[in-house]
């Protein structure tokens, strides 16, 4: 690739928002399709990127489309940017999710200008994030998502749309504000603002001045604010519940991701010794996070709190995979965050369909759907399988990769946690499958008589979302190839 | 003498004078304005050329014309000039007194030229009375009770601080025999003190210096007639309050402190512990109790007390800085430059805004998104700039600031200041979303003059260049930290 295709993809969303804020509000229609061809040339971009990426076991560990420029040479600051085997498949995965989104928003009415430029400049920031190699670079794209889900969720949202817009924005400020002192450390110690450059150098070759474990904890709490972590989960239920659809399957498919790939890149790959010490407290938390989040879920009574508790449960899996440190753990956690983004966007762009014509969402006054809504039910119901990762579906591979990889982890304890978690994909089968029931199977009831099934657009996402999950699930090789090559490095270098 | 050395400070003053003359015989007085900013433009002009003289002191060693000075020379008038433009809008309200209003100002400014360029405690103490005292009578210019009692509190309180100000410089003179910055610190390594107990009257000295600096830079706990002066007096000179008369203030005491006071080691350490606690208290006192404001104009006040903790935290890093690592300094003067637009840029909008709605209360700015898009729009950016969220100019003044003082080993004042931003989103966005979610309460649209939207404009693009492309401005405030020490 001669041209900065990286760059392309990531400000041409940027570039759509401030196109489609100089436009008029009464102009829906051109402010929608002018989103959606912004999307669009990133997804194609995108696409040409993953073909032309050389999956080579000699690419391990080199970064490739790589750009940079200097941009404050006083403090070694450079815009750098570059794709691995980590960030490839999640820097996709938001490509497509940003173009999905434009779709399931197709029908917003609401201040359609203000709505579809924030969308669009959210979707910057999350590519920016993957993509970026310099850390002050990351930081910015970090932060800059905040606002416009603050505004997102305060304005097209539901319920205490306000409420849970401003948590969500304590909470992200908060685990930033502890990033950016890690950083700052960070940067105090290593003079150096390159992630790859100071992973390869080893944290061992610079002076400690700060504790190397004060750095790691510091820099994780920006993380496990966002993956989230058990007990900084909190603010998930309220911003998933009350965030318009497309907002959710953003959140949950891109945003809770940054979490976890920066702890890969960042906290395991950077400080690889205190990883190792402190990662049965960590394989710890993401039990909790399974177990804990699986039964919450069970108790839910709106279709869209079950479906977000659900993604802390298997935000648990990601967790736990990472901090078992080996080879097959990790790559199974990165297919994992691949695979909830895809399955739980389903899930959630569903749900909102429900909602949306059923005028309902309460899972006690529905039911019996099955008859009046057939083409949604096997939508949800596929998304559902691949929720409780039913063999055949990229969940089945993922958390099964993430299982092996954490049962045969030489981390202290792991063993047991393996097998505690393993409940949680009982507990999975057990929300998912009621849900199910509750929502769909039964005997039909006569005010949902006439209830609008999916129409054409909804069906072609929802299809391309499908095709996607069953694809990898059938040949996961497409993508643990790739991710494989990003991963191995990052294990030599934990020395597991 | 060479004239042209403070060329800036007297085309400010034949500036002021002219004014206040041309007052009486021109009728439209908007004249009056364009005739400052032109003046204040020569001052710029004047800057820039003296920008590559060698550092040098004048009048008998009472000035000095360096890079930090210059920097200074050219902040000031930027900042005079945007308020003036600002002040558009308010001069229905003071009509007869425009001439004295723009000469005020501008000798307000002077001062503030000079005493970035002071060098003697003399100097230093007349150039802050002519800030003072221009403020006090430009506080005070709509005439309404609020504004009659800010002026007053203003006066009375900023008296008591030159007082104690004075005093400590007197303990000072005594203790050493000099008023000259560069004698005073040479004085202080001859004699040769090793210890707090055996310089008693320097360390009065230096307290009641601090006391009487602290007043003007809103450090706590010397903040209290902040909120009533800022809600009294007419928006701009609050913005010009909350910028200007706080840089001045931050540029005394970095000359000061850097060129009489950073020898011995233990001295600089201990009135850079003095400096840090100031700062942490400041910014959780100033965070916190802006939470429950319901003005606007308060609710600034209190956020520019948290800002005044966050550049506190510069000098704080000085103090515990090697001599030859000037990183305290320099961050702090590029946290200053952003710190200006962003500030401007909020109170400008606060002018428009208010002016419309008639009031200063936070909850009438409901729905300002739908009635004054543009101007809502430029104080979100200036409001997110204050919060510290990226790309703006408010991200990176804290990110070099922050990183500056870890790199001097103050990792605990650093993270009291990230978690204190934290604490600062809730106040700021609250009325980001007063603004663009609420229904407005009276329709129509909202006006306001073009040298305010033009002034508006200026201050949003700095706040994102500096945000974006900050090289150029670090790479400024890395070269105007060098101070000239005689």
């Amino acid at each position: 690739m001669n041209f900065n295709i990286l760059s392309l993809i990531i400000f041409l969303p940027a570039l759509g928002a401030i196109i489609i804020a100089c436009i008029s509000n009464s102009r829906a229609k051109l402010i929608k399709y002018i989103a959606a061809i912004f999307t669009l040339i990133p997804l194609i971009l995108g696409v040409i990127a993953f073909f032309n990426f050389d999956k080579s076991a000699s690419m391990a560990g080199v970064m490739q489309f790589q750009e940079k420029a200097s941009w404050i040479p006083l403090i070694g600051a450079y815009y750098h940017v570059g794709l691995d085997g980590i960030s490839l498949p999640l820097f996709l995965l938001m490509d497509l999710l940003g173009f999905l989104v434009v779709l399931i928003s197709w029908k917003i009415d609401l201040r359609p200008r203000e709505y579809f430029a924030w969308l669009l400049l959210l979707e910057t920031s999350i590519l920016g994030v993957f993509a970026s190699l310099d850390i002050l670079l990351f930081f910015i794209f970090w932060e800059i998502e905040v606002i416009p889900m603050f505004f997102l969720i305060s304005i097209w949202g539901a319920g205490r749309k306000e409420y849970s817009a401003l948590k969500y924005v304590l909470y992200t400020l908060f685990g930033s504000a502890m990033m950016l002192a890690g950083i700052l450390c960070l940067y105090f110690t290593t003079h150096s603002l390159d992630m790859v450059q100071i992973a390869q150098n080893g944290i061992g070759s610079y002076v400690m001045v700060v504790p190397t474990v004060l750095m790691f904890f510091l820099l994780l709490g920006g993380f496990a604010v966002k993956l989230p972590v058990f007990p900084f989960h909190t603010w998930l239920p309220d911003a998933h519940t009350d965030a318009p659809t497309a907002v959710s399957v953003v959140l949950a498919g891109a945003l809770l991701k940054m979490g976890g790939y920066g702890m890969i890149r960042i906290c395991v790959s950077i400080f690889p010794a205190v990883a190792r010490q402190w990662a049965p407290l960590l394989l710890g938390l993401a039990v909790v996070n399974i177990i804990y989040g699986a039964a919450v879920t069970l108790k839910q009574t709106d279709i869209k709190r079950l479906i977000a508790y659900s993604s802390i449960s298997h935000m648990g899996f990601v967790l736990l995979g990472i901090f078992s440190l080996t080879q097959v753990s990790m790559v199974g956690a990165t297919m994992q965050m691949v695979s909830h983004g895809l399955i739980t966007g389903l899930l959630f762009a569903t749900a909102g369909i429900v909602m949306h014509n059923t005028h309902e969402r309460d899972i006690a006054k529905l039911g019996g759907l099955a008859r009046q809504i057939p083409m949604i039910t096997v939508i949800f119901t596929i998304a559902g399988l691949g929720a409780m990762g039913v063999p055949g579906t990229s969940g089945f591979i993922a958390e099964f990769m993430t299982f092996l990889g954490s049962f045969g982890s030489s981390v202290a304890g792991a063993r047991v946690f393996t097998i505690i978690a393993i409940l949680g994909i009982l507990m999975g089968a057990g929300y998912i499958l009621w849900l199910l029931q509750r929502v769909f199977y039964g005997p039909p009831q006569d005010k949902f008589n006439g209830t609008q099934d999916a129409d054409k657009l909804e069906r072609v996402y929802s299809a391309i979302f499908i095709i996607l999950i069953f694809t990898i699930g059938l040949d996961p090789s497409i993508l643990t190839n790739i991710i494989k090559i990003g991963i191995s490095p990052i294990v030599h270098l934990i020395g597991g | 003498m060479n004239l042209v050395l403070i060329a800036p400070e007297i085309s400010l003053l034949a500036t002021a004078i002219l004014v206040i003359v041309l007052d009486l015989f021109i009728r439209r007085k908007g004249w009056l304005a364009v005739f400052s900013l032109a003046g204040l433009a020569i001052s710029f002009g004047f800057t820039v050329y003296l920008w590559g003289v060698n550092p040098q002191t004048v009048f008998n060693n009472m000035l000095v014309v360096d890079k930090f000075a210059l920097f200074f020379k050219l902040l000031f008038p930027v900042i005079t000039a945007l308020v003036i433009l600002a002040s558009t809008d308010y001069m229905s309200r003071i009509d007869s007194f425009q001439g004295e209003y723009y000469a005020l100002v501008l000798l307000s400014t002077l001062g503030m030229t000079l005493i970035s360029a002071a060098t003697d405690l003399i100097s230093i103490f007349v150039a802050l009375e002519l800030i003072s005292i221009s403020l006090y009578a430009l506080v005070g210019f709509l005439k309404d009770p609020k504004s009659s009692e800010a002026s007053l509190k203003y006066l009375l309180l900023g008296a008591i601080a030159s007082a104690i100000l004075l005093y400590g410089m007197a303990f000072v003179f005594g203790f050493t025999g000099k008023t000259q910055l560069g004698e005073i610190s040479q004085v202080i390594q001859r004699i040769g003190v090793p210890g707090a107990s055996s310089a008693s009257g320097l360390m009065l000295g230096l307290v009641l210096l601090i006391v009487g600096f602290g007043f003007k830079i809103a450090a706590f706990p010397f903040q209290m007639w902040v909120p009533d002066v800022y809600e009294g007096a007419p928006t701009p000179i609050t913005a010009y309050l909350s910028v200007a008369s706080k840089a001045a203030g931050f540029a005394i005491i970095l000359r000061l402190f850097y060129t009489a006071f950073s020898f011995p080691t233990w001295l600089s350490q201990d009135w850079g512990m003095v400096f840090a606690v100031l700062a942490a208290i400041g910014m959780t006192v100033g965070n916190i109790v802006a939470i429950p404001q319901t003005n606007i104009k308060r609710m600034l006040a209190y956020s520019s007390i948290a800002q005044a903790g966050y550049l506190i935290l510069g000098i704080a890093t000085m103090g515990f800085s090697p001599i030859v690592s000037r990183l305290g300094q320099s961050s702090l003067l590029f946290f200053l430059a952003g710190y200006a637009v962003t500030n401007l840029g909020a109170f400008i909008a606060v002018i428009a805004l208010s002016n419309k709605a008639e009031s200063d209360r936070i909850s009438d700015y409901d729905g300002m998104g739908k009635r004054a898009p543009m101007i809502a729009l430029a104080l979100t950016l200036c409001l997110v700039s204050l919060t510290g969220i990226p790309p703006t100019a408010g991200f990176m003044a804290k990110f070099y600031i922050f990183s500056s003082a870890v790199q001097h080993g103050l990792l605990w004042l650093v993270i009291i200041a990230v978690l204190n931003s934290v604490v600062s989103a809730y106040y700021y966005l609250r009325v980001v979303k007063v603004m663009w979610f609420n229904e407005p309460k009276f329709e129509g649209k909202v006006s306001s003059s073009a040298a305010l939207r033009i002034a508006l404009l200026i201050c949003c693009v700095g706040v994102v260049l500096l945000g974006v492309l900050p090289n150029y401005g670090i790479k400024l405030a890395e070269i105007a930290a060098k101070m000239f020490v005689f």
